[in-house]
């Protein structure tokens, strides 16, 4: 489990002008041709002398950097070791750090908001009703800094269409400064039932962006209700088709649990014959975080026992030629036959193994938990492969 | 108090719902089978169905959750199923705005077979009595590529048009050199017997990417009893020619379509198992066709339509049987209902749409040149009833063809949805319309329901894929497989 975000141990006064965070790309080059430095900020990792002319110095623990100009740097604590070159990170005024974009993961995200208009049970980011405006901001920052060569960027929320026109900003501005990287946006996709922002969507004509939009239960009232929002299951439907409508790429998530998984056949029936056209139908382990902590006892229910409907969903949409994807679920606790659309996914700063697991001869093949899992409770039927 | 509401604050008003609307039919069982016009379906108790029209159906019971998720019932506000019922309609019908796709060409009507349930083939040796002409075959791919249809099929039937292969290679060239500026998706078929074909046939039909459709009829004592020929070795001949056409044209270059006559009734696992022998992943078993000789040597009349369903239902089950075994093993007549009663699409199969296929999905060029709405509309002519004879191609323009009386009106006065008795059926979604076969069998296009076998087939072979897949789930994950094969 990396610690993403946290207080610095100190930092150059200096810094303490504005009331905003700065974005800095990290380096760790210390031969850098002069241009490019005082664009970045310098990771200091060992000991010696100091490459000058950077815009800021990062200072890890254990290292003894000579000249350096104590104006200009900020030290860091042992759990931020982990960074590294091109990675992006925020500081602000007040000490506070935070891991934007870490350049050797395929796992980045960048969180837009907090706000959302659903209320989901099982939200592992609990929404929040306050201007958090400044998220996006930074995000318009932070893809000028991030290394155009990256792979893969998500934006998550939090709903990031609740910034209407100003979210599809974004991915202009996206597709400007990271004209090559793949775009994974998390939305619930009720805002574009609005036709009309479905097409400004596709008129971003982004050469690789997709969405993932959840559909929890064909029954439209079992939906709203996990999502809490009357409603928000002909929303999201409409908002899909739209997008559809206009080409959009466009992967239906549903994360399962008590309120869901007797559903998942029917489920896939419904999007077999309604939205046979989505690219992607990812099915997804809870999370233990958030208010699914809150709401465990409505929630949880061991994988093990909707392993059946688990396998006959992925059947379904298989047999319909829809690509079915397993995330978050320990290979010992689904059936064999799932395999084919089983992912190892977790997010790597998230995935951890029980202490079950260190026998096991499949670790490497296997999704293994959410770190929040491990902490708050999994299943009891986890059982090693020998 | 919790931020969080409960299930119930977000289920419907008891008996606020809207019925959408949907037909039903009664099962075997008690049970009633409701479907709506996109072909979706479901299983309820005759108690939920009076539940359902009554509006005492139950917010929160399963079945309220299943109807409405269904589309069979519709809350204020829900505007997403209507969407979703529109769509599904269009995709449904969308293949009918490509107009049509196949064209036969009976190149000749002389075979070396002469098999008593065929309806047209002769016993000749006087090529210019029954080969078409190439002057006609030029004419007839002049309407070819009038159709607006970016897929073009076109397929060579006979008698066996393998004895008249200069003109298919003609046709073949002629149509490739055409479609040089047309680029249309153009593909070649020969239905033949296998029994002619040589190296050099074989070769012409890999260099222009031309599939065989033949025919096998089950094992070799029934095959022979049901293909004579001079020699008796149609099935050795069929064998040895699937064998060659594999090696040059590809594994999946060659199917074979069985016919089922009344020596197959009591053989159907033996007829499958030859199938299977020979390396085959499916099967059509097929219906017997009422037309020409076959109504003339009575064959027809030796079983009714209660016996074919018998001997389908022991096909139908074996098949299952084998794909739970691990066979992957398709019956493609399962397999064409099924695509229309599990998916939004429509495998186009001419005898299961309604407007019929006849003449918009399929037209048929005859050796003498005249133009039918259908293969078994050129059979009837066989039988000396010319009315879905739409013009000759030596005289006739596109416009004459297409427009011609004999064919809308056919269209038009069979259309299921203002049939009688269609329109009420819940399976019309699932079926099509036989304008052909009701004339043929009624003197009348529209045909009497009651009466008829046409609608008697469907019907059976529908309430037994609808028990199967109620009862057996298994059997349903097989057909969903099958649904998506079309």
């Amino acid at each position: 489990m990396l610690t993403l975000s946290g207080r610095v141990i100190s930092k150059s006064a200096t810094l303490s002008g504005g009331n905003e965070a700065k974005l800095y790309s990290l380096s760790t080059n210390a031969n850098l041709p002069n241009p490019l430095r005082e664009k970045r900020a310098f990771l200091i990792k060992q000991s010696g002398p100091v490459p000058l002319g950077y815009l800021h110095y990062f200072v890890l623990p254990g290292t003894n950097p000579t000249e350096l100009v104590q104006e200009n740097s900020t030290y860091l604590g042992a759990e931020f070791s982990y960074f590294g070159d091109g990675d992006v990170v925020s500081l602000s005024p007040d000490g506070r750090i935070r891991s934007i974009f870490r350049a050797d993961s395929n796992h980045n995200s960048i969180l837009l908001t907090e706000q959302c208009n659903n209320f989901c049970l099982m939200c592992s980011q609990p929404p929040k009703r306050i201007d958090d405006s400044w998220l996006l901001k930074e995000a318009f920052e932070a893809i000028k800094l991030i290394p155009r060569e990256t792979k893969e960027l998500g934006f998550t929320g939090g709903e990031p269409t609740v910034y209407g026109a100003d979210f599809i900003k974004l991915l202009h501005h996206s597709k400007s400064w990271l004209p090559h990287t793949s775009l994974h946006v998390l939305s619930n996709g009720r805002s574009f039932a609005e036709e009309s922002y479905a097409k400004a969507y596709a008129d971003v004509e982004h050469h690789d962006l997709m969405v993932g939009i959840p559909i929890y239960s064909a029954d439209p009232s079992i939906h709203d209700y996990v999502v809490q929002a009357k409603g928000a299951f002909d929303e999201t439907v409409r908002g899909v088709l739209n997008l559809k409508r206009h080409r959009q790429r466009v992967e239906i998530r549903v994360v399962i649990h008590k309120q869901t998984c007797d559903g998942l056949p029917e489920l896939a029936n419904f999007i077999a014959r309604n939205l046979l056209f989505v690219d992607q139908v990812a099915l997804m382990g809870l999370e233990h975080i958030g208010f699914a902590r809150a709401n465990i006892d409505t929630l949880w229910v061991d994988p093990i026992e909707y392993k059946d409907q688990l396998s006959e969903a992925v059947r379904i949409l298989t047999s319909y030629g829809i690509h079915a994807a397993v995330y978050n679920h320990p290979l010992c606790l689904v059936n064999a036959d799932v395999q084919n659309a089983y992912v190892k996914s977790i997010s790597d700063w998230k995935n951890e193994f029980a202490k079950e697991c260190e026998p096991c001869r499949r670790k490497h093949e296997c999704g293994g938990f959410f770190s929040s899992g491990i902490r708050n409770g999994y299943s009891q039927s986890i059982t090693p492969f020998l | 108090m919790s931020k969080f509401s409960p299930l119930a604050e977000y289920e419907p008003q008891a008996g606020q719902y809207e019925l959408l609307p949907f037909k039903f039919e009664p099962l075997g069982d008690g049970d009633v089978v409701l479907t709506n016009f996109v072909g979706e379906f479901a299983f309820v108790t005759r108690g939920e169905l009076q539940d359902t029209v009554s509006k005492k159906l139950k917010p929160g019971s399963s079945t309220y959750g299943l109807l409405r998720s269904r589309h069979f019932i519709r809350e204020q506000g829900d505007a997403a199923s209507i969407e979703l019922l529109g769509l599904k309609t269009r995709t449904k019908y969308s293949k009918l705005r490509n107009f049509t796709n196949l064209h036969i060409f009976v190149v000749t009507l002389r075979c070396d077979h002469s098999c008593q349930y065929c309806q047209v083939s002769r016993q000749s040796e006087n090529k210019a009595a029954f080969d078409m002409a190439a002057d006609m075959a030029d004419k007839g791919l002049e309407i070819v590529f009038r159709s607006p249809n970016p897929a073009i099929k076109i397929e060579f039937q006979g008698g066996e048009p393998l004895l008249n292969f200069d003109l298919i290679k003609h046709i073949v060239l002629q149509a490739k050199k055409i479609n040089a500026t047309q680029s249309r998706d153009l593909q070649f078929v020969i239905t033949t017997t296998l029994s002619m074909v040589t190296d050099e046939i074989l070769s012409f039909c890999k260099e222009h990417k031309i599939y065989l459709s033949s025919s096998l009829d089950g094992p070799e004592d029934l095959h022979n009893k049901n293909r004579p020929r001079p020699g008796r070795d149609s099935y050795g001949r069929f064998v040895d020619g699937l064998r060659r056409t594999r090696d040059v044209l590809g594994y999946d270059a060659v199917s074979a379509l069985m016919t089922t006559s009344p020596a197959s009734l009591t053989r159907v696992k033996e007829i499958i198992d030859e199938y299977l022998k020979h390396g085959f992943d499916g099967i059509f078993l097929r219906h017997l066709s009422p037309y020409g000789f076959a109504i003339k040597t009575k064959s027809y009349a030796a079983y009714n339509v209660d016996r074919w369903l018998d001997f389908y239902r022991e096909g139908l089950d074996y098949v299952i049987e084998l794909n739970k075994q691990g066979v992957r093993f398709t019956e493609q007549f399962a397999a064409l209902l099924l695509t229309k009663m599990l998916t939004s699409n429509d495998p186009g199969f001419v005898d299961l749409m309604n407007p019929s296929g006849a003449g918009i999905a399929a037209v048929v060029f005859n050796y003498d040149g005249d133009v039918y709405a259908s293969d078994e509309s050129r059979m009837l002519r066989e039988m000396g009833d010319t009315t879905f004879k739409l013009g000759n191609l030596a005289t006739s323009t596109y416009e004459d063809i297409f427009t011609n009386e004999a064919l809308l009106n056919a269209l038009e006065d069979s259309f299921t949805l203002s049939a009688p008795m269609c329109s009420d059926c819940a399976f019309e979604n699932w079926c099509g319309t036989d304008p052909v076969f009701h004339h043929a069998m009624h003197g009348d296009v529209l045909g009497r329901k009651p009466e008829s076998e046409f609608c008697k087939r469907i019907m059976g072979v529908v309430r037994l894929l609808l028990e199967r897949m109620k009862n057996d789930p298994k059997a349903k994950e097989i057909f969903m497989v099958w649904a998506n094969r079309c």
